[in-house]
């Protein structure tokens, strides 16, 4: 029991997908301009994520391991279209805003590395809560980094102004300001990381 | 004994000179362009400066102590830097914009790097490319010279003649002298070229600067506005590309950064052209009207690779 939670835990902070394990900064970098965005992207990820580690689990011991990586990518690509899809049909607003890196999630490197680093070697409950817990840790991640780059950028937080009489940086909008956002992070956690290992 | 310093590649032997005393130097030799800023734009030119230099001091320690570093303000290279971020700046920046400004310069762009000696950019650069692209508006807001305290905004000459408002210096209203002595719109610091040009002298004179990277610079930039600067090829008006924007200050106290430059003289010549030749492609076909920031950011980027290139033969090593 202690070690299901511990493969959920982990994805959260210890080896947070994108502080930590530094992967899928593709979409990270690109998305967290605004703090709707990042969820959307963020859920849309965790969903795919979730069943991808709970099939790839599933059929890990049928699959020669030659072909194993096309046979992930198929997986991964048809929960990829489903989220694009239903995105489409519920949130047109938001699918218009993430564009591309919706179906660019299919080459993500979180989902495939999880697949080929986790799920293809472990049963399937812990692969389900590895998935869950890497995809909370990556929208918590995406969110603090939309959320400080939105508040920066554009004196707004989920389309709310915030303060008035703010001239925005818009600096933190723009790509320069999702690197500088990172890396502080980043560094950040490193900090904390080696504070709690004293 | 002689006390002029002698710039080579390393190994070097112990001289009388320490980071400290050039820092110290270059900053005095910035001073009297300073002055003349003040004199130009008023008294909220000094209250930048002020700022400037206060917050890159301030921010130093407290990062140095929170790295549980000896605190080495006096080394003098936080104050030069707050000072060249502040000659930078337009004169009617908001003081907080400054104050982030010097923040940015000190607490990002030099100790995250690991401090003095280690940063890639240019901190003063850095500081100022930030200010640039987080508040455009303000940047890009330029007062007359000489009608404090009730300022008259203008944009700079290079300004004017990129959105096509005139097309030479008489068209401005303005004449060599003017751009000579400072009496345009334009950055503290950039204005009064011939106080500058003083402060360089005087650095080359002290054996602090070497002529590689200003002479390269400035002439790859007068050859290409000589070629391309005008409306028919080879008509550009030289004198007014050099003088109105902020090449002087660039090439001699920017781009010869010891730590943000080349250390071969080789390697300093080609930073030199490629400064040159990204200002005037910014200034041609760029979208702002001034380009000589960018174009030291982006070389700096590459001195790592320039030093690799021009390495020097090793001592009893055949090719």
């Amino acid at each position: 029991m202690k070690g299901l939670l511990r493969e959920f835990s982990k994805g959260i902070f210890q080896e947070n997908p994108i502080f930590v394990i530094v992967l899928g900064l593709c979409p990270a970098l690109a998305v967290s301009v605004s703090l709707e965005n990042a969820l959307g992207m963020g859920l849309a990820a965790s969903f795919v994520l979730v069943f991808s580690n709970f099939i790839i689990s599933g059929i890990r011991n049928i699959v020669p391991s030659r072909i194993r990586i096309p046979c992930f990518i198929v997986i991964i690509a048809s929960f990829v279209t489903i989220v694009e899809l239903l995105m489409a049909a519920f949130s047109p607003q938001l699918a218009k805003q993430l564009g591309i890196f919706v179906p660019l999630i299919v080459v993500n490197c979180i989902i495939l590395g999880r697949a080929e680093s986790f799920a293809s070697r472990n049963k399937i409950l812990p692969s389900l809560l590895d998935g869950l817990g890497m995809g909370l840790g990556f929208t918590l991640a995406l969110s603090v980094v939309a959320a400080i780059r939105e508040v920066l950028g554009s004196g707004k937080i989920l389309g709310f102004t915030l303060f008035k009489g703010y001239l925005p940086a818009t600096i933190m909008v723009l790509p320069p300001g999702a690197l500088l956002t990172l890396g502080i992070l980043i560094g950040l956690t490193n900090i904390i990381k080696s504070k709690i290992r004293r | 004994m002689n006390n002029k310093l002698l710039l080579s590649v390393s190994p070097h032997m112990h001289k009388k000179e320490t980071v400290s005393i050039i820092m110290w130097m270059v900053s005095l030799s910035l001073l009297p362009s300073g002055i003349a800023g003040i004199f130009i734009f008023g008294p909220k030119a000094l209250w930048i400066i002020l700022t400037c230099i206060i917050t890159a001091v301030i921010t130093e320690s407290g990062i140095l102590s929170l790295r549980h570093k000896r605190i080495t303000i006096m080394d003098g290279s936080a104050v030069l830097t707050g000072l060249l971020l502040s000659y930078n700046l337009p004169p009617d920046l908001p003081i907080w914009m400054a104050c982030i400004g010097s923040f940015f310069a000190i607490a990002i762009a030099k100790q995250a790097f690991g401090g003095l000696g280690r940063n890639i950019f240019n901190p003063a650069l850095a500081g100022r490319a930030f200010l640039l692209i987080a508040w455009p508006k303000y940047m890009v807001t330029f007062s007359k010279p000489f009608t404090y305290p009730d300022s008259i905004t203008c944009a700079t000459p290079l300004t004017l003649i990129k959105e096509g408002n005139a097309d030479n210096i008489y068209q401005l209203g303005l004449n060599y002298l003017d751009l000579f002595l400072g009496n345009r719109s334009g950055c503290i610091g950039e204005v009064c070229i011939v106080l500058l040009l003083l402060g360089a002298i005087f650095l080359l004179w002290r054996r602090i600067i070497s002529w590689h990277i200003p002479l390269s610079f400035i002439s790859t930039l007068a050859l290409l506005s000589w070629l391309w600067g005008g409306s028919q090829i080879a008509q550009g008006d030289v004198l007014f590309f050099l003088f109105s924007g902020g090449v002087i200050l660039g090439a001699f106290f920017m781009a010869t950064d010891y730590v943000t430059s080349p250390l071969t003289e080789r390697g300093q010549i080609i930073f030199g052209i490629g400064c040159g030749l990204l200002t005037f492609v910014i200034r041609k076909w760029g979208g702002y009207p001034e380009g000589v920031s960018f174009s030291i950011l982006i070389m700096n980027a590459v001195v790592p690779l320039l030093d690799r290139f021009c390495r020097p033969r090793i001592y009893g090593y055949i090719k």
